[in-house]
């Protein structure tokens, strides 16, 4: 059952470009149908899994630890959910808006790279050993570097360029650690590994497989002083794709690091055995900072909302570093939160540059009259960005907050409260620009294709509706961490 | 010291050979010597996994009568998919490197990065 979540993306990417050599058409339907279906399993095994526990399946019918072992539990549960589901509005999205972005012969290339890197992130969350681990995230690094060299404008070139050369360099570290687990344990599966690191926690061995591993998933996560790869990837990607990368993307490397910190060591390491949790704090604390005040500086939208992510990246390390029950829980919630949030923004930002071709804020003048729909939704995601209560980006930043305070972190405060300001300034920037100034063409309404906006739609009403009705993510999340922290 | 550097050298050469390979990604400025430099990282990497599996006067890992001792072969299997990954990696990287100079004319970083500027001043303005 597991199985097949990985399985069918890797066959449809097979399938693309020998269908597509008959009729490009082919190309999109077929990885529409593999996304339908690729959801459809991802609901059975939620069923199971919250029925059950915990659902599993050897490879080889091999038990762990000699065997490969795919696992889904209450973490990669939620996980499964939100990039499923991005998948499959992804692949809608991007029919209309590809088209016109990406040359007639690439195109059933595109939807073959576009599955093939669904296959490495739903792989990496959906693994049990640390090793495939590795070979995923390169799957979904090979690939991505691919799509966003199909950009349209040349900067596209260098952007995806230096992410091949920062990404190697973080997956490379991530092998290196590896194999420094690989000699202290001899093991891969990462639950046998969490048992056999508990008494050799004072071995050096152990310390460099750890710095080594969380070093590499930073530079993959894009934590600020490692961040210079991803405003341009995403800013120059083709539209969907830029959307795929910010609402999946960085959200996995995040859960490999939360899975690495506290699956595979234990909180007892993180914290007690080396600083590593205090440091990590103040880490956080200056991306969030840092993101939020160089989006004000940027002229692009898409490069805004890039470095908007650097910030939002730093919400959710401060929960994973803060490592109380509450702001775990915070930060699973916000990496929920900001896929549906930057999804939506980026899906805006692309419909806007399919419609009008115009990429700057300050040419955005009096767009809101033209495109009245698309800029309601652009000022409902971006408040739920700010943090506006009854929105889902207000339940993460309290989640956070109760955290710090818990822990008695109370600098936290001061500094979450001024990248929420921070952020209500950047994108009321957009808003002022695109309603309260007169453009020089009147021009009549020019929405989107519905094919385009009816993604954005069902992305920003989740927005809201999971910020109003929430049982459903506190349910997820509080399992999550109940296995994380460990009853 | 002469005798830790002796007794693990196969350690030390990995690590040099990784510190030249990371200094060639950082510092050089033409990006094929890049990719090279990507390239000497990487296999510092895949010696350090293979050196990691070897066992003294192992033999291979294979159902023979005299194979008592014999070395780790997870180790040297796992290699053989970091090897495959390091090629596919390469070759997307000198697939870009051509596209790059096509639309370019140049592979020295800071001749682009001087283009790109002036291009995005112009849009500025």
């Amino acid at each position: 059952m597991i199985l097949y979540i990985v399985i069918i993306p890797l066959f449809v990417s097979l399938l693309t470009p020998l269908f597509g050599m008959f009729n490009r058409k082919y190309a999109y339907f077929i990885s529409l149908l593999g996304a339908i279906i690729t959801f459809l399993f991802v609901i059975f095994t939620y069923k199971k899994v919250v029925t059950h526990g915990k659902e599993y399946y050897w490879f080889g019918g091999f038990e762990p630890p000699f065997g490969i072992e795919y696992v889904v539990d209450g973490l990669n549960l939620i996980l499964l959910l939100i990039i499923s589901f991005i998948y499959l509005l992804v692949i809608i999205y991007s029919k209309k808006s590809s088209e016109k972005e990406i040359e007639d012969k690439r195109l059933s290339l595109f939807y073959c790279l576009l599955n093939l890197f669904f296959t490495g992130i739903l792989g990496i969350v959906v693994t049990g050993d640390i090793f495939n681990l590795y070979v995923f995230v390169e799957i979904a690094s090979l690939s991505s570097y691919t799509l966003i060299a199909l950009g349209p404008k040349r900067q596209s070139l260098m952007a995806s360029y230096n992410y091949l050369i920062l990404g190697t360099i973080g997956a490379t570290f991530v092998l290196i650690g590896i194999g420094y687990i690989f000699m202290a344990t001899g093991s891969l599966n990462m639950a046998d590994i969490k048992s056999r690191l508990v008494p050799i926690y004072h071995s050096k061995m152990v310390r460099t497989a750890f710095t080594f591993i969380t070093l590499g998933l930073c530079l993959k996560l894009a934590l600020f002083p490692l961040h210079i790869w991803l405003p341009n990837a995403y800013a120059y990607a083709p539209s969907s794709v830029g959307a795929l990368l910010a609402a999946t993307g960085t959200k996995v490397s995040a859960y490999a690091l939360i899975r690495v910190l506290y699956s595979v060591f234990t909180i007892d390491f993180d914290t007690n055995v080396i600083p590593f949790n205090k440091v990590f704090v103040f880490i956080s604390l200056i991306a969030i900072l840092a993101g939020s005040f160089l989006a004000l500086a940027q002229k692009n939208l898409k490069k805004m909302l890039a470095y908007s992510s650097i910030g939002q990246i730093g919400y959710i390390t401060l929960g994973i570093a803060m490592s109380n029950e509450i702001s775990l829980q915070g930060s699973v919630l916000h990496i929920f939160n900001h896929s549906l949030m930057k999804c939506a923004l980026f899906f805006i930002a692309g419909g806007i540059f399919y419609k009008k071709g115009i990429e700057n804020i300050n040419d955005m003048k009096g767009i809101a009259k033209e495109m009245p729909f698309t800029m309601a939704f652009f000022v409902i995601a971006g408040l739920s960005l700010v943090g506006v209560p009854l929105t889902v980006g207000f339940l993460s930043k309290w989640y956070l907050l109760l955290g710090a305070i818990s822990q008695k972190y109370f600098f936290v405060i001061p500094v979450i409260l001024i990248s929420s300001l921070l952020s209500f300034i950047y994108i009321w920037r957009v808003i002022e620009t695109a309603y309260f100034k007169d453009s020089n063409s009147t021009k009549s309404s020019s929405e989107m294709p519905l094919g385009m906006i009816a993604p954005v739609a069902v992305v920003t009403i989740l927005c809201i509706y999971f910020g109003i009705f929430t049982e459903l993510p506190l349910l997820l999340t509080k399992e999550a961490i109940r296995i994380l922290i460990g009853n | 010291m002469l005798d830790l550097i002796l007794s693990k050298y196969n350690y030390w050469i990995s690590i040099l050979l990784m510190m030249i390979g990371l200094y060639g990604m950082i510092a050089k400025n033409n990006l094929i010597k890049k990719i090279i430099g990507m390239n000497i990282f990487q296999v510092s990497v895949f010696l350090f996994y293979i050196s990691m599996g070897k066992v003294r006067d192992g033999t291979a890992p294979i159902h023979w009568d005299r194979a008592l001792i014999y070395d780790n072969p997870i180790p040297h299997v796992l290699i053989l998919t970091a090897i495959v990954v390091s090629i596919s990696t390469t070759a997307v990287a000198l697939a870009l490197i051509i596209r790059i100079y096509k639309n370019f004319q140049s592979i020295e970083e800071d001749q682009i990065l001087k283009v790109l500027a002036r291009e995005e001043n112009k849009t500025d303005s």
